[in-house]
C-alpha cells in the first residue's frame, strides 16, 4: 500500500476539457458535483483506501526566511505544483501572523553551507466543517 | 460505574486540591489516580458521599507525592492544618478553577484546552478528536499551558469576560468527533451559571441555548447550509428556546446591559418569530445598535447592516454597509445579498463568487457558491 495526494488545484494546471467555473454551472450543477465528491469518499471509506480528504483555500501565500524579522510574503506567482511539492506539514495555530512564523522558521532549515535554505513554502488555510453562528 | 458521574465531579475536587495549594499538575495527577482508584473500588464498594470520598483518595494521593519530595514537606504541613472547606465553598473553588483555566497569559487555543480538561473533565484523547489535532500535540498543549499557570495563585477573583470568551469559542467550535462541543460549552456554562451570579454568564447561557436550538435546522442533507430565512421552524428546540428567553429577561432586568445578553436577545427575536417575514427586524437594528455601541465590534456593525437592510430595504443597507470596511469577513457575501434583494442581479452574481473564494468554511463556500450559480442561471435564462 502507498499513500498518495490527490491534489485539486483552482488554478495553475492544464486547462480542463470543460472549462467552466463552479459559479457558472447551474445549482443542479453544483449540488450534483458536490454529491458525486461526497459518495466517492464514501466508496473509497468502504473499500479502506481512504485516509484523510481536506479542502484548501483558494487563496494561498508565499512566505521565506530572510534573516532576523518579519519573513516577507508575496502572493505568488507559484510554482508548478509537480515542482514545489515536496511534502506537507499540517499546524494548528491561533493566527495567521503565527503560521507565517512558523513558514519563516521552517524555511530557515539549514541546507549547503549549513546556511538557511530559504525555500518558499506556499502557506494555505484549511477550511473547516464548522460554521461559525452569526446571526 | 457512573463515568458521567465522575466527569461532573472532576473539576469541583481538582478545585478544592488546587484550593488548598496544590499545585495545579500535581493536582491534577492526584485526581487522575483517585479516579482509578474509584473505578476499581466503588462497583463493589459504593461511596455515600462520591464527591468527599474522592477529595480524601486525591488529597492523600497528592500528600503522598508531596512527602515524597522531602523539601516540600515544610508545605505539606501548612496545607494540611488547612480545614476541609465546606459545601458552601465548593462552587466558589470551581469558578476559580475557571478564571485559572482562561488566565490571559493563556493563548485562546490554550485556555480552551485547559477549560475542557480541568472543569470539563474530558479526556486529552477526547480533546484532541474535537479539534482534528494529533493526541500527542494536544497533551503538549495542555501541560504546557499547565506550566503557563502553574504559579499563579488563586487568592484574587478573575475576569469574567475572558472566562466567557473562552466559553463561547468552545461553543462555536461545534460538533465533531464523539464530543459535542456546543453540548459541552452549554454543559459548562450552565454550570457557571449555578455558582456565579452575573448577568453575562446569564446572558451568554441564554445565547448559547436560543443558537443551540436552531441547530437541527441549520443544515440540511450532506451538512448544507441553511439559511435563517429558509430554516424549517418546526425544527426549532422550543423548549430550550423557552429556557433561553426566561434566562434572558431575568438577566435583562437587572438593567445591566453586556455584548452577550444583546446579542441573545437578537437571537431571542429570531427565534420568536413564526415565520422569517413576521422577523421584527426594526428592533433587532435596535438591538446591534446597543451591540454596536457596548463592543464597537466590526462584526456587530457588519451584522447591523444586515438587520437595515431588512428593515429600511436594501437601500438603506447598502448605505450602512458602505461605511465598513472591505476586508471584514462576509462583507463580500452580505453586499452580494443587499444587491440582490435590491433587484441588480448581475452584481450579487459576481459578488457571491467573490466571497465563495474566500469564505472562512466549507459548507458556507458551497452555499455562496450555489447562490452564484442561481443567479448566474437566472442571468442566462
Amino acid at each position: 500500500m502507498a499513500k498518495y495526494l490527490l491534489l485539486k488545484h483552482y488554478r495553475g494546471g492544464p486547462t480542463p476539457a470543460n472549462d467552466v467555473p463552479m459559479d457558472r454551472w447551474t445549482p443542479e450543477e453544483v449540488a450534483a458535483h458536490m454529491r458525486y465528491m461526497s459518495d466517492f469518499a464514501a466508496r473509497l471509506e468502504e473499500n479502506g483506501e481512504f485516509v484523510d480528504s481536506q479542502v484548501l483555500s483558494s487563496e494561498g501565500t508565499f512566505v521565506r526566511h530572510d534573516g532576523e524579522g518579519r519573513p516577507p510574503v508575496t502572493d505568488g506567482p507559484f510554482a508548478e505544483t509537480k515542482d514545489l511539492i515536496a511534502g506537507w506539514m499540517v499546524i494548528d495555530v491561533d493566527t495567521y501572523e503565527r503560521a507565517l512564523d512558523v513558514a519563516g522558521e521552517l524555511s530557515a532549515a539549514p541546507g549547503a553551507g549549513g546556511k538557511p535554505v530559504q525555500e518558499w513554502l506556499e502557506v494555505r488555510p484549511f477550511l473547516s466543517p464548522c460554521v461559525t453562528i452569526t446571526d | 460505574m457512573d463515568e458521567s458521574l465522575l466527569r461532573t465531579l472532576t473539576p469541583a475536587v481538582l478545585a478544592v486540591l488546587v484550593r488548598r495549594g496544590a499545585d495545579f499538575a500535581a493536582a491534577e495527577d492526584a485526581v487522575q489516580d483517585a479516579l482509578v482508584e474509584a473505578v476499581r473500588a466503588w462497583p463493589h464498594d459504593p461511596p455515600r458521599d462520591p464527591k468527599a470520598w474522592l477529595v480524601t483518595a486525591a488529597w492523600r494521593k497528592f500528600l503522598d507525592a508531596v512527602r515524597a519530595d522531602t523539601s516540600r514537606r515544610h508545605r505539606e504541613v501548612r496545607v494540611d492544618r488547612e480545614p476541609v472547606p465546606g459545601p458552601g465553598e465548593a462552587a466558589d473553588d470551581t469558578l476559580q478553577l475557571y478564571f485559572l483555566c482562561a488566565h490571559p497569559a493563556l493563548t485562546p487555543a490554550s485556555a480552551v484546552a485547559l477549560t475542557l480538561r480541568a472543569v470539563g473533565g474530558l479526556t486529552t484523547r477526547q480533546i484532541a478528536q474535537a479539534y482534528l489535532v494529533p493526541e500527542a500535540t494536544m497533551a503538549q498543549r495542555i501541560s504546557r499551558a499547565k506550566r503557563t499557570v502553574s504559579d499563579v495563585r488563586l487568592n484574587r477573583p478573575g475576569d469574567v469576560a475572558t472566562v466567557l470568551r473562552v466559553l463561547y469559542l468552545v461553543f462555536n467550535e461545534g460538533y465533531s468527533g464523539d464530543v459535542d462541543l456546543a453540548a459541552e460549552a452549554i454543559r459548562l456554562t450552565r454550570h457557571l451559571a449555578a455558582g456565579t451570579d452575573h448577568e453575562e454568564v446569564a446572558g451568554l447561557l441564554a445565547l448559547m441555548l436560543l443558537h443551540h436550538a436552531r441547530r437541527p435546522a441549520r443544515t440540511g442533507a450532506g451538512g448544507r447550509l441553511v439559511p435563517l430565512a429558509e430554516q424549517d421552524r418546526g425544527l426549532w428546540d422550543t423548549r430550550l428556546i423557552a429556557e433561553g428567553v426566561g434566562i434572558l429577561q431575568t438577566a435583562l432586568a437587572r438593567d445591566r446591559l453586556g455584548e452577550f445578553q444583546a446579542q441573545a436577545a437578537v437571537a431571542a427575536l429570531h427565534a420568536d418569530a413564526r415565520c422569517a417575514a413576521e422577523t421584527d427586524w426594526v428592533q433587532i437594528v435596535e438591538w446591534y445598535d446597543e451591540l454596536v455601541r457596548l463592543t464597537g465590534n466590526p462584526v456587530a456593525r457588519l451584522n447591523r447592516a444586515v438587520a437595515v437592510g431588512e428593515a429600511d430595504g436594501p437601500r438603506a443597507g447598502l448605505t450602512a454597509l458602505a461605511h465598513l470596511d472591505p476586508s471584514l469577513p462576509r462583507h463580500t457575501a452580505v453586499a452580494a445579498y443587499l444587491h440582490e434583494r435590491d433587484g441588480d442581479v448581475a452584481t450579487a452574481a459576481r459578488l457571491y463568487a467573490e466571497a465563495a473564494r474566500s469564505a472562512p468554511s466549507l459548507p458556507e463556500r458551497d452555499h455562496l457558491t450555489r447562490q452564484a450559480a442561481r443567479l448566474n442561471a437566472e442571468l442566462r435564462g
